[in-house]
């Protein structure tokens, strides 16, 4: 087992490397160096200023030796400075970090409450009423463009209905509220953004979970579960759920990329204060020192996300395991 | 082109068609999907004639702003006077054209990936896995505002950079296939008779792998379709004044206070668009499975 995870670890070393060189190499194809957009337009900045810019951010080196730089500096993880604004970009990220970690971390224990029994019951109710209409529902969400359903929200619970807040994590005046309103107002923010987030893989995993207990449903060991005259809830409870819910935890880990993505637009739609919204203000602003670091950073998250469902699959399914030694 | 794969099949399987109701090619689905995506095709082709107004004529006035769904105006005006209708014609152009030529982009790199690894096998299959790998665990998503911002928000990089960033599922189905196929004995014939490597890939291999390709195609189609809408809407995708379909939704989110035509009309078309490729893909699949499973038996 230890030899297995470490091996794992491993691997993702190759991956950071050939991401952030992938990454790199964009931003270099990109036509024109920062510092002429920076100041391309300002005629007040002199050239020996922008030369200046150049030379402290290391831009004058050839793009070999940046990037040899870069990875020296990540070693330690050092991810530079900002164009912007000239604050460390480690400092920048981490301040963003726990708003993107609650978003995600909620939205994916809503996804896993929803989608399992979903995808159980309309696998043990196979053809029933139940499984018509989320068979239904599955096929809209798997056409449903995530932000436009961000919007109609907004539209209807915030704008229409006055429900809930449409922006931000937390009010201006937060900081002057007691410990246990604060948590309820946290939680009301949470409400919009965590349902457009969860909603997207809401139908992948619903319906992964129905093939898998269907499948788990035709083995043999279900037979003699019935043939022993066991009951029906104790058969799909404790004999079918277990073996169906195995596979499930892999499916972590594809869901983590596509959270990943959305958060990009979903936060930028909810001004949530979290990465994704950091990184595409940096996009838009040609900020390439906190672009480089959010997509490493956000890669690296997706990468743990994996391998922390692939452990967990190996720790409850000795065939991974015990193949893995060979 | 949907309609022509569409027939191809009908002609190719039907032929197998037994009575059981999964063999007979006009699977409700594909009917339904086709039907809708032909209207949005025609919708398409024939947009100068279906608008009611030119997408690009505003009108100032503060009574012509913004104005709600009407005779005159069936799905209002936005906030500089433009006719939602007619940008919403122009946009389906957009749409279906981003969707088709992108998803042709990633079917020629994750075929070709995907036939050269799972032919050679070896280090160039592993090469090309790991590459793919990467491609699995990075959100995608960023890499493509990433390289639409740095190279420029135009429709030709949308397709481009949706094309080469989605091959990735692409390549493992045909790898896949491959795997299997090319143990067969047809094969190996064709190799002892000195057809080249990349002839018995194409010629002898691939035709035998497309029906789960076509699938997978279609799917992403509408896949497509969503990236592309989203990237509009973030202002990465195709520029304002040309309407499609996301950058009309982003005047909806500004004036979502007053005008919620703008939010819920464009939303509809992305849905119903999407809905109907991957109604045609699942349909497709639901008629392919029993050859795939004859296949693997």
């Amino acid at each position: 087992m230890r030899r297995y995870i470490l091996k794992r670890l491993l691997l993702i070393v190759p991956m950071l490397i050939g991401i952030s060189l992938l990454l790199f190499v964009i931003m270099h194809l990109a036509p024109g160096d920062p510092a002429s957009i920076k100041y391309g337009l300002n005629p007040e900045v002199s050239g020996s200023a922008r030369a200046n810019f150049s030379t402290m951010y290391g831009l004058d080196k050839p793009v070999l030796t940046q990037y040899l730089l870069w990875m020296k500096r990540f070693l330690s993880l050092d991810f530079g400075r900002s164009f912007i604004d000239n604050q460390p970009v480690s400092a920048k990220i981490l301040s963003r970090l726990p708003a993107t970690l609650l978003l995600q971390g909620v939205s994916l224990l809503v996804i896993f409450c929803i989608a399992i029994p979903l995808g159980i019951i309309s696998a043990v109710k196979r053809g029933s009423v139940f499984d018509r209409v989320t068979t239904i529902l599955v096929f809209i969400g798997y056409a449903m463009p995530t932000f436009w359903l961000a919007l109609l929200l907004i539209l209807f619970f915030g704008v229409k209905l006055q429900l809930f807040p449409v922006s931000g994590m937390s009010p201006w005046y937060a900081a002057y509220m007691g410990g246990f309103a604060r948590l309820k107002d946290l939680g009301w923010h949470l409400v919009l953004p965590v349902a457009a987030t969860a909603f997207g893989s809401l139908a992948a995993l619903s319906r992964y979970s129905r093939s898998s207990m269907i499948e788990v449903l035709n083995e043999n060991y279900i037979l003699t579960a019935k043939a022993k005259g066991l009951s029906r809830g104790r058969v799909i409870l404790v004999h079918a759920l277990r073996n169906a819910l195995l596979p499930i935890v892999t499916i972590v880990g594809l869901t983590l990329p596509v959270l990943i993505s959305g958060s990009f637009i979903f936060e930028t739609i909810f001004a949530w204060p979290g990465m994704g919204r950091l990184g595409y203000e940096a996009i838009m602003s040609y900020d390439y020192p906190v672009v480089m670091g959010v997509g490493v950073i956000a890669t690296l998250l997706t990468l743990t996300g994996i391998l922390l469902s692939d452990i967990l699959y190996a720790a409850v399914d000795p065939r991974i395991r015990l193949g893995s030694k060979k | 082109m949907v309609l022509g794969i569409g027939y191809r099949f009908i002609a190719r399987y039907s032929i197998l068609g037994t009575n059981s109701e999964h063999n007979t090619i006009m699977n409700k689905r594909i009917l339904f999907g086709l039907i809708i995506i032909t209207i949005m095709a025609l919708v398409a082709i024939l947009a100068p004639f279906v608008a009611t107004y030119d997408p690009l004529e505003m009108d100032l006035s503060p009574e012509a702003r913004l104005q709600a769904p009407s005779a005159q105006h069936l799905f209002g005006t936005d906030n500089l006077g433009r006719d939602v209708f007619s940008r919403m014609v122009y946009g389906t152009r957009i749409s279906l054209s981003v969707g088709f030529i992108a998803v042709f982009i990633s079917l020629i790199v994750g075929v070709f990936l995907g036939g050269v690894s799972g032919y050679y096998g070896g280090k160039v299959d592993s090469g090309i896995m790991r590459l793919v790998e990467v491609m699995y665990c990075f959100p995608t998503f960023f890499l493509i505002m990433m390289v639409i911002t740095f190279l420029g928000p135009n429709i030709v990089n949308v397709m481009v950079v949706i094309g080469f960033t989605s091959w990735a599922g692409l390549c493992r189905l045909v790898r896949a296939e491959f795997l299997s196929l090319r143990e067969r004995d047809f094969v190996h014939s064709a190799k002892v008779q000195g057809v080249s490597d990349m002839r018995v890939i194409f010629r002898h291999i691939l035709p035998n792998a497309m029906a789960p390709v076509y699938v997978s195609a279609t799917l992403s189609v509408g896949g497509a379709i969503l990236v592309e809408s989203a990237l509009s809407f973030l202002g990465l995708g195709v520029q304002i004044p040309t309407a499609s379909w996301g950058n009309i939704l982003t005047a909806g989110k500004n004036y979502i206070d007053f005008a919620w035509w703008l939010t819920l009309f464009p939303g509809m078309a992305i849905l119903i668009t999407v809905l109907s490729f991957n109604m045609i893909g699942e349909g497709l699949r639901e008629v392919l499975d029993p050859k795939l499973k004859e296949r693997k038996g």
